[in-house]
């Protein structure tokens, strides 16, 4: 497999894959209990979820470490198990996806507020990411991803504790609200501040994920592009979930999604996947949209 | 400037250290805790809910705006007399069941104990059966729920019909918030309202009491 950066700079596009909780939702994960606490002691889920999305034609997979900061698992009492839940993580997608697929250390944000608007202190939130993302790195990701973040000193400080960990490329993807003045994050953070300070810190990828759905995400990547010659990736969610009976279901199918793939290309994304709601079969009709761009 | 119009002022900026001192001195003037809370704290988060309902200002001015009325009601509480309680009515609030997820939901929370409103906090995780029954206890008008987990969407839905068992729907109202929850969600499962954020979630309770 080559290079992560090789492959980027080839200025091919990649497809990532898809939403995790529904999947481990399917495969036992109680509402209520930690995500991540699945990892210690049910990797075999783990890998069968990356074989289907590597199966779907996904070629970066994620790991179950979204919340995996200390910060995080302290709220299921678990902030002691850093170490072996992100380890576990990468371990069970390595395992499914050998060297055919890169591996992405998820990172979400820690679920608290840097002072003064919270309590965290920032020296400590950069422990907190060091300490995570170091675990990652050593468990052997090929990628590290920071995303779903609306705080841009909570994710520059996940970026920079990446980037002094050493040369692991990073993505890093923040979560955009539509208002009547445009984009923001609900810190009020514009596109434009988050792509230039995440590029600042160091990031090899910015872009967006989660969201109200994909159309959306085409304005967000033209916007993004305005401000960076960095590769961009897109990650978004099947749209705003409704419930059908007493399941939530997210309104966009895959050939709704697939339909804008096109959209996205021509915006000047490189890399596509999904957030919630999207299940291999999204990512498989992204896939075959991808392809046939390349061949048109 | 007026001393209340200053503790509006500082309420706005989140000048919690300000608000301390402001408050003192209101108090040393022998200004009425309720005229302070109302004129002063009230009307500066009044403000605050305006200009985040129209972008001007985002979360963390919020936030910052909350801690200062946050500790803003801490120091006037004790000096309220039994029957001038400022409760405009009694809410009980908490993220569903199978839910840990409370940033919203404490924000809420203190956007309504600074619109007058007794808030019964919950906190997360609570059961449906848990906000019926310290609803009924309490006789309060409404009850709040937030959820962030789509999975955990189909818990409101239990509270509302838990309601319409016990014959309590028209009487305890239900407002629903949180990320992936929206109006037409409410309207399907037969919630009294949905706020988007924390200033329509308040906006929201208040028509609903002013109703009822």
């Amino acid at each position: 497999m080559e290079l992560f950066r090789v492959r980027l700079a080839a200025d091919r596009v990649l497809v990532a894959d898809g939403a995790m909780g529904t999947m481990l939702m399917e495969r036992g994960l109680q509402p209520g209990s930690s995500p991540e606490a699945f990892n210690l002691d049910r990797p075999d889920a783990l890998e069968e979820i990356a074989r289907e999305y590597l199966n779907a034609g996904a070629e970066i997979i994620q790991t179950n470490t979204f919340g995996g900061s200390r910060l995080k698992l302290a709220q299921y009492s678990l902030g002691d198990r850093v170490a072996q839940i992100n380890e576990k993580a990468v371990q069970a997608v390595r395992r499914a996806v050998k060297s055919n697929a890169y591996v992405s250390g998820s990172c979400g944000p820690t679920g608290q507020f840097l002072k003064p608007y919270g309590e965290v202190e920032p020296a400590e939130m950069m422990d907190v990411f060091r300490e995570q993302i170091g675990v990652l790195v050593s468990s052997g990701v090929d990628i590290i991803c920071v995303e779903t973040m609306s705080d841009l000193g909570e994710a520059t400080s996940a970026v920079k504790a990446a980037k002094e960990i050493g040369s692991i490329p990073v993505m890093a993807t923040m979560t955009f609200d539509q208002t009547p003045k445009g984009f923001y994050t609900i810190m009020g953070v514009t596109i434009e501040q988050a792509v230039k300070a995440l590029e600042a810190a160091g990031a090899d990828v910015v872009g967006s994920n989660c969201g109200n759905g994909i159309d959306n995400m085409v304005s967000i990547a033209g916007e993004c592009r305005k401000f960076t010659r960095l590769p961009i990736i897109i990650q978004s969610n099947a749209g705003i979930p409704e419930l059908k009976g007493d399941v939530a279901v997210y309104p966009e199918t895959p050939e709704f999604m697939a339909g804008r793939v096109k959209d996205l290309l021509d915006a000047g994304v490189s890399i596509i996947g999904g957030c919630c709601g999207t299940t291999p079969a999204h990512i498989r009709a992204i896939r075959e949209a991808v392809d046939a761009h390349k061949h048109s | 400037m007026d001393l209340l119009k200053q503790i509006a002022m500082a309420l706005q900026c989140g000048d919690s250290d300000g608000i301390g001192e402001l408050l003192q001195q209101a108090l040393d003037n022998k200004l009425a805790p309720k005229e302070i809370l109302d004129r002063g704290l009230i009307a500066g988060m009044n403000v605050v809910g305006d200009r985040y309902k129209k972008h001007e200002i985002f979360l963390p001015e919020v936030l910052l705006a909350a801690k200062a009325m946050h500790m803003g009601m801490e120091k006037l509480k004790p000096l309220f007399l039994k029957d001038e309680v400022v409760a405009r009515g009694r809410i009980v609030i908490g993220t569903v069941q199978g839910d840990i997820h409370d940033i919203g939901k404490n924000l809420v929370a203190i956007m309504l104990s600074g619109a007058g409103f007794e808030v019964i906090d919950l906190g997360k995780d609570v059961p449906p059966k848990k906000f019926i029954e310290t609803a009924i206890e309490h006789n309060a008008k409404v009850i709040g729920m937030s959820a962030l987990l789509t999975t955990t969407m189909p818990i409101m839905k239990k509270v509302v019909e838990g309601l319409k068992e016990k014959g309590l729907d028209g009487k305890i109202r239900t407002v629903i918030g949180g990320a992936p929850v929206s109006n037409e969600f409410a309207a399907q499962i037969g919630a009294d309202g949905y706020g988007y954020d924390s200033v329509q979630a308040v906006d929201c309770i208040r028509k609903l009491i002013s109703l009822s």
